[in-house]
């Protein structure tokens, strides 16, 4: 087995173990919310996934410039695998934040600052990956949508400063707030379990993607070469015959 | 040739090609005209009621409008391949994308002054008193519009189902542009008028930035 392959392997059985943990964590260990009781549970993946979603944007935005400056394919693929994992961490937040929210607040959803700026974060990168599906020129795609995903990654700041003057009803931040807000030490344990965990998942799961990418461009790389060499034989044979007929 | 000449011969092309055919305007008015009349009749507004919803509809129909005519902006450069005769002439990149800038900033403006009356009759508001701030808004708002739309219709320009792709891209990107322009217009359109700062200073400052940015990634989106 490749070095390559049990680090692979290694990484998939501590991801596994620290998701079992951190499961476990949140569910027996974290001590039970006074008003909120164990519907609050959920806060130990909910706010995690986002942070760990904003972390996959800001690699992706990294990788949007690396590719701009260097040009080489790599940050293209590390920019799509970013993307397409912090998608998915943020629609896991977008979908939990409701089931937390409707026995709390008796709402599913509310237009609030935070929900609503998360929300078109969300819909900027899903507008980033359904930019790269429709465009065909690979060239083009990484270049186009690093553009894009520059200037949505600009557009961050803007979203959130709107929305914020705008409205907010969602909790003042608790966790890393100012005076009077904190968490008990236990429930700051776990949080913090849960989000190493989730950040270990982040990484695997793009490494992977990353592979995938990298593997896709080796096989258009090998059948544009096929094709090359089977219209050279073509050629050749066509050349040969017409030397025989004379 | 300095880039603000090139850009001002790239505007005067433009320009000459939409006055030949005035397509873009005609379009691009009634468009937004029919979403204003739309908007009426869906939510059935009170004349109170319409002056509160007036500010967004009225922003509603210049987005919707705009990122209709956005597109054409480079799409029309496709049919004879004229994008690639632009590229080859010697100018710097951004003048190309700086002189389509200012063209769609010249129609969507037009658009506006024309829509505007139509508006201050159909919801029943007064405009004339507030007109010197409202156009500082409307201008600085359709400076963010068309400075991002016209970037991404060049993006769009090489990809599949173009033309439902920009605004897909160019809605979520304006979130802030949109939400402090219809909070400047209600400002504007209250009791008394007045502008609030902190908002016309997000529109000032989202120009700025998306300006910047696309003068800085001209060279990528202009290359062949």
């Amino acid at each position: 087995m490749s070095a390559k392959n049990s680090l692979n392997l290694l990484a998939a059985f501590a991801l596994f173990v620290l998701l079992g943990v951190a499961g476990y964590a949140a569910l027996f260990i974290a001590p039970d919310e006074k008003t909120m009781h164990e519907i609050q549970r959920i806060f130990y993946f909910h706010m995690p996934s986002f942070i760990t979603s904003f972390v996959a944007f800001f690699i992706c935005f990294l990788a949007n410039i690396a590719y701009l400056a260097r040009r080489a394919a790599k940050w293209d693929w590390l920019g799509v695998s970013a993307a397409e994992v912090g998608v998915a961490f943020c629609t896991v937040g977008l979908i939990t934040g409701p089931i937390w929210a409707h026995p709390v607040w008796g709402v599913w959803w509310t237009w609030d600052a935070r929900l609503t700026s998360t929300f078109v974060l969300w819909l900027l990168y899903v507008a980033y990956l359904l930019l790269r599906s429709v465009t065909p020129d690979a060239q083009k795609r990484a270049t186009f949508s690093a553009v894009f995903g520059i200037f949505a990654c600009l557009d961050v700041p803007f979203v959130y400063l709107s929305i914020r003057l705008f409205r907010t009803q969602h909790p003042q931040p608790v966790v890393f707030g100012g005076q009077g807000s904190g968490l008990n030490p236990t429930m700051k344990m776990v949080l913090w379990i849960c989000w190493g965990a989730l950040l270990l998942l982040m990484a695997v799961l793009m490494r992977q993607r990353y592979r995938l990418e990298s593997l896709r461009h080796e096989f258009e790389e090998l059948s544009r070469e096929v094709e090359n060499r089977a219209a050279d034989r073509e050629a050749a044979g066509a050349r040969n015959r017409g030397g025989l007929a004379q | 040739m300095t880039t603000l000449q090139a850009a001002a011969v790239v505007l005067g092309k433009e320009l000459r090609a939409e006055w030949r055919s005035r397509e873009l305007l005609n379009t691009t008015f009634v468009f937004a005209l029919m979403v204003l009349v739309i908007f009426s009749y869906t939510f059935h507004f009170t004349s109170v009621e319409s002056r509160r919803f007036g500010p967004g509809l009225l922003w509603i129909a210049i987005l919707f409008g705009g990122s209709l005519m956005l597109h054409p902006s480079f799409g029309r450069e496709l049919a004879n391949d004229t994008l690639d005769a632009l590229r080859m002439s010697p100018v710097e990149p951004f003048a190309i994308l700086f002189g389509k800038t200012l063209a769609n900033l010249v129609f969507l403006f037009l658009v506006e002054i024309i829509l505007l009356p139509v508006f201050a009759v159909l919801y029943n508001v007064s405009l004339v008193p507030v007109l010197g701030r409202l156009t500082f808004v409307l201008v600085c708002g359709t400076l963010g519009l068309v400075v991002t739309g016209t970037v991404f219709s060049a993006v769009a320009a090489q990809a599949r189902m173009r033309e439902l792709l920009l605004p897909l891209l160019l809605f979520p990107i304006l979130t802030p542009v949109l939400i402090a322009c219809v909070e400047c217009t209600v400002g504007l359109l209250g009791d008394p008028p007045e502008l609030p700062r902190s908002w016309a200073e997000i529109l000032i400052i989202f120009d700025v930035v998306f300006l910047t940015a696309s003068w800085l990634l001209s060279n990528q989106l202009m290359e062949e």
